[in-house]
């Protein structure tokens, strides 16, 4: 992709100058099983224009009818996000010309949002905790997607034709929009990855969206602009589109802090306008101006009448959200005594939820972190998955634990054990026997081994009969290879010391 | 069959039940009759005759194994070209949806046949129902069977006209600024227009949605409530549908009565700028319904100045929105330029061959009104001069129970008249914009003749009182036609006209 690199200051140089202020649109699908104001199916997926009904084709004569669990999908939301729920709002129509939005006008909230005025506490990776302002978050509908052919680039220039699937059209949106975000100075990228981070999980922990962002259920359009250190007034900004992975919101609104300090300190001023993000080059490239005065014609919906909540109703969807994340964590931390560092490596790699279930079932809190964050993430590194998605339940880690516990294998064997269950042989008992992988616990075996490394070393068993106890560990070694590590190690210390008369 | 045509609706159904004609003959009859007049009137775009036959021949079948039937099976009925229809053309009367079949129903025409009424097919209106003469359809203008020189009213001049001319008993129609009242007055014909919301709009290809309301055409006052109560009432496809019951709008009609009745003149509504004749066929009303034993008040509505002018601001900012989706991407003409063939140069064709000069006009019209910079000035006052109709309204039925006023300023105009003057060509709606301002429903019946031509009078009740234009408008049907000796369209000279 040929994409114009523009000049760029080193992010700390940037930094030195320059101030940046933040602000995030997050738009949110909702999982609803049906569209924002149709029948058809809200689906991912399918065949393309087959969840349509004439309402989503904007057909003539059709009327919108609003989807009541969307209502209170974004009810949810608000609340989750701390803002205060319109007692009373409306719809409006946007109004502009484009083939994925088949009424050429799209179905949003303009000046009355469902939920308005919250915060959400951001907390970084080292720990400090940042307050994000959230303006509002408003209902709307998605557009159709389309698919630009015969060009290069799969974008519109270029383009032969293009096809436009309606499936997307019509699926309940909440978009979040953020109040200007100042003061975070270098932070910034890293605060911008939290940020979304932090909705996702939200709304994921709500329910209301599956919160896939590859899937587009989350999409982020991240606003940068730099004012000189010292100065009140905002610079202008740019909005990077439909940044759609947690790293890429981090390295785009790097990028673009990095593209305006290099534009401000040639003297040029920053263009308002929208950027589009490069994956394979990180970095942006203009897209359209964008300015305050865009006009969409916006009017209130005359074919919906206001949604009108009430106390009853905000309170009932209230007593119905789920532990907050945050609090969540605080109590799991607190619960399961992990220190700070393990807890925020626990959170990190995305295993609090797994190890939430192991313990439930029976695990020690510190065996279930060694579980999740040793052999299990190690594996899902590799198979390049998630942790959680491997497929390893908590009670096969009971079953692994009891096997251990009892002596019938040790740590190193439950490594062969985890695989051979990975690998679909069956349950780890039978795992172990179809591997042969039980400890040789015949002390007639052992010893035979004990007497076999004895005689192989006669100076270090010389040693240890004069006194040196800790060179026992080169007999247990012998053991062990010779038993291919199906031995239990402590067991074979004792028969050597024993062996040899010394007392351990 | 002459005699067939001629009946009301309420006449036919009976001998319908009563086994006396057959479903398909009065269908057949009155298929004849579009055969014979409609090449004269054009009152229909589309005319069912295979399938109105069907449904006709499934009516009879049914009344033969005596299972049951709505009152009105078997009574057919034409259908105003904005509403879609399975398995028939929708064109709203524009070249842009040439050729377009709808995949669903609308819910009226959904209720019609559950009710087993046979569709005769579609009739002519003004290109999206702009206009008020029926001379801006894309396929040519209807005549006025009273004087096939004239207009019919518009836009739905297809609907009145083919009740007047007698190729359908009832009709249905589509109401914004008075698209069935006029049409109504003009043809000698009755017209209703319910309150906001009584009647599902889903399935009526909008115009301006907050002034948009299907209703009964028909020729006489009981027929409309038979009508009505068939495609009234709640709707779940509709969030702007009432959830009131429809109401006893029939028995109302069957009880026509005005004694007690308080009677308003809207002061505003009559007088100046009105025709000689129309004020005194007004004036002949209002002294039966006095003899009637109706009080009759004047009320005034101070606001109603400005109802065209904002009318003339909402109506087309609705409709420069609601007539976006014409863009030949998904249905309808796709008029594909030459030269490089981008998605603007494509919609841009599509629409500037599709819509005609009056939906231009409305489009510019709403989208500037709708501007940034100049919403507030334009629709925002607009809104606001909403608001005070709506208030003049709430005083003047303080006053009285119903309202009255003529249907239009003049009778039927001729065609081509008004068709380079859009401002004369609105003042015709300035008596019947204010009930759609407001969402109140309105009636017009026929009133008499002036200078051989049909004028309308107008009742307008508060928003659910529908029942009250019934008892009303039966009370003078019944009296006009005492003094007429006979329904007015008796007095329509027969149809002449080339085919």
């Amino acid at each position: 992709m040929s994409v114009n690199t523009a000049e760029i200051l080193s992010f700390d140089e940037a930094m030195e100058k320059y101030d940046p202020v933040l602000g995030f649109e997050v738009h949110v699908e909702l999982n609803t099983r049906t569209k924002m104001f149709s029948s058809a199916p809200n689906a991912f997926g399918d065949t393309p224009n087959t969840n349509v009904t004439p309402v989503d084709l904007g057909l003539p004569g059709v009327l919108p009818v609003i989807n009541r669990i969307a209502v209170e999908s974004s009810i949810k939301i608000g609340l989750a996000l701390g803002c205060k729920i319109a007692e009373k709002c409306y719809f409006a129509r946007k109004n502009y010309f484009y083939p994925d939005t088949p009424k050429n006008f799209q179905t949003s909230q303009y000046e009355d949002p469902i939920a308005y005025d919250g915060s959400i506490d951001i907390e970084l990776a080292d720990g400090t905790v940042f307050t994000v302002e959230i303006e509002r978050a408003h209902m709307e509908e998605d557009a159709g997607k389309l698919t630009h052919m015969g060009g290069a680039t799969g974008r519109i220039q270029g383009a032969e034709f293009s096809l436009v699937d309606y499936n997307r059209a019509g699926v309940p949106l909440v978009e979040i929009v953020t109040k200007p975000i100042v003061g975070v100075g270098s932070r910034a990228p890293e605060l911008a990855k939290a940020y979304v981070a932090a909705i996702r999980e939200i709304v994921k922990n709500l329910g209301v969206s599956d919160a896939r962002m590859e899937r587009g259920n989350v999409r982020c359009d991240a606003n940068v602009s730099l004012k000189p250190k010292g100065q009140e007034k905002f610079g202008t900004r740019t909005e990077t589109k439909n940044v759609n992975s947690l790293r890429a919101v981090e390295h785009a609104v790097r990028y673009e802090i990095q593209r305006h300090a290099a534009v401000l300190d040639s003297g040029t001023a920053i263009i308002q306008e929208t950027r589009h993000w490069h994956e394979d080059t990180r970095s942006t490239t203009s897209g359209r101006p964008k300015s305050d005065a865009d006009d969409y014609r916006y009017f209130p919906e005359p074919d919906l009448v206001p949604v009108v909540t009430n106390e009853a109703w905000i309170e009932k969807l209230r007593s119905e959200l789920p532990e907050p994340p945050a609090e969540r964590r605080k109590r799991l931390q607190q619960d399961w005594g992990y220190s700070d560092a393990e807890f925020r490596d626990v959170v990190n790699a995305g295993v609090m939820t797994s190890i939430e279930d192991t313990i439930a079932a029976g695990i020690k809190p510190a065996t279930a972190r060694k579980w999740w964050m040793g052999e299990i993430s190690r594996r899902a590194k590799v198979a390049d998955v998630e942790p959680a998605e491997l497929g390893v339940t908590p009670e096969l880690i009971v079953e692994l634990q009891g096997l251990i516990e009892s002596g019938k294998i040790n740590d190193k064997l439950s490594r062969d054990v985890l695989d051979g269950v990975l690998a679909g042989e069956g349950t780890p008992t039978e795992v172990v026997e179809k591997r042969g992988l039980a400890v040789v616990s015949d002390d007639g075996a052992l010893l035979e081994a004990i007497d076999g490394a004895l005689a192989a070393q006669p100076d270090v068993a010389d040693k240890i009969r004069g006194g040196k106890v800790q060179a026992v560990g080169a007999i247990v070694g012998g053991v062990m290879k010779a038993t291919r590590g199906q031995a239990d190690a402590g067991r074979v210390r004792e028969l050597i010391l024993e062996r040899l008369g010394v007392q351990g | 069959m002459a005699e067939l045509i001629r009946l009301s609706a309420a006449v036919l159904a009976e001998k319908l039940a009563a086994g006396e004609v057959s479903a398909v003959e009065a269908t057949q009859a009155h298929l004849d009759r579009i055969e014979e007049v409609d090449g004269a009137i054009n009152a229909f775009l589309h005319v069912n005759t295979a399938e109105a036959l069907l449904v006709a021949a499934d009516v009879d079948k049914t009344r033969s194994t005596g299972d049951a039937l709505h009152p009105l099976a078997g009574v057919p009925i034409a259908v105003k070209d904005l509403i879609v229809t399975k398995g028939q053309p929708t064109t709203a009367g524009s070249k842009i949806l040439e050729g377009w079949h709808s995949p669903y129903d609308a819910t009226v025409v959904s209720r019609l046949r559950a009710a087993k009424m046979p569709i005769l097919g579609k009739t002519n209106l003004d290109e999206f129902a702009m206009g008020s003469s029926t001379e801006h359809s894309a396929y040519g203008p209807t005549r006025n069977p009273w004087d096939l020189d004239r207009v019919p009213g518009g836009s739905g001049g297809g609907s009145a006209a083919a009740v007047a001319a007698f190729e359908a008993p009832l009709a249905l129609g589509t109401d914004t600024g008075g698209s069935i009242r006029q049409p109504g007055a003009v043809t000698g014909t009755v017209g209703v227009k319910p309150t906001y919301g009584g009647v599902s709009r889903y399935g009526a290809i909008a115009m301006a949605s907050s002034l948009d309301q299907i209703g009964p055409v028909s020729r006489t006052v009981l027929d409309a409530a038979l009508l009505h109560e068939i495609i009234g009432g709640h709707d779940p496809h509709d969030s702007t549908s009432l959830t009131d019951p429809v109401g006893a709008l029939v028995e109302a009609a069957r009880n026509g009565d005005v004694e007690g009745m308080k009677i308003g003149i809207i002061k505003e509504l009559h007088g100046e700028g009105y025709q000689a004749g129309v004020e005194h066929r007004f004036n002949e009303a209002l002294d039966l319904l006095r003899t009637a034993g109706a009080e009759i008040v004047e009320v005034s509505c101070p606001n109603f100045k400005y109802a065209l002018g904002a009318y003339y601001l909402i109506m087309p900012s609705e409709a420069s929105s609601n007539l976006a989706k014409y863009d030949g991407v998904r249905f309808g003409l796709r008029v594909v330029p030459d030269g490089a063939p981008t998605i603007e140069r494509v919609m841009g064709a599509t629409r500037a061959a599709g819509f005609g000069d009056e939906v231009k006009r409305r489009i510019i019209l709403g989208t500037y009104a709708l501007s940034a910079g100049y919403y507030d000035a334009y629709y925002g006052s607009a809104q606001k001069v909403r608001t005070l109709i709506q208030r003049d309204f709430d005083a003047a039925f303080g006053q009285a129970d119903v309202l009255i006023s003529p249907t239009t300023p003049t009778t039927a105009f001729k065609l081509g008249e008004k068709l380079d003057d859009p401002l004369a060509m609105y003042l015709n709606d300035v008596a019947t914009i204010p009930a759609n301002m407001a969402g109140i429903p309105g009636i017009s019946i026929p009133g008499g003749l002036a200078d051989g031509l049909p004028v309308g009078i107008q009742f307008l009740a508060p928003a659910r009182q529908d029942a009250r234009l019934y008892r009303a408008g039966a009370a003078l049907e019944s009296l006009l036609e005492g003094q007429w000796g006979g329904p007015l369209l008796a007095q329509a000279p027969e149809i002449v006209g080339v085919k």
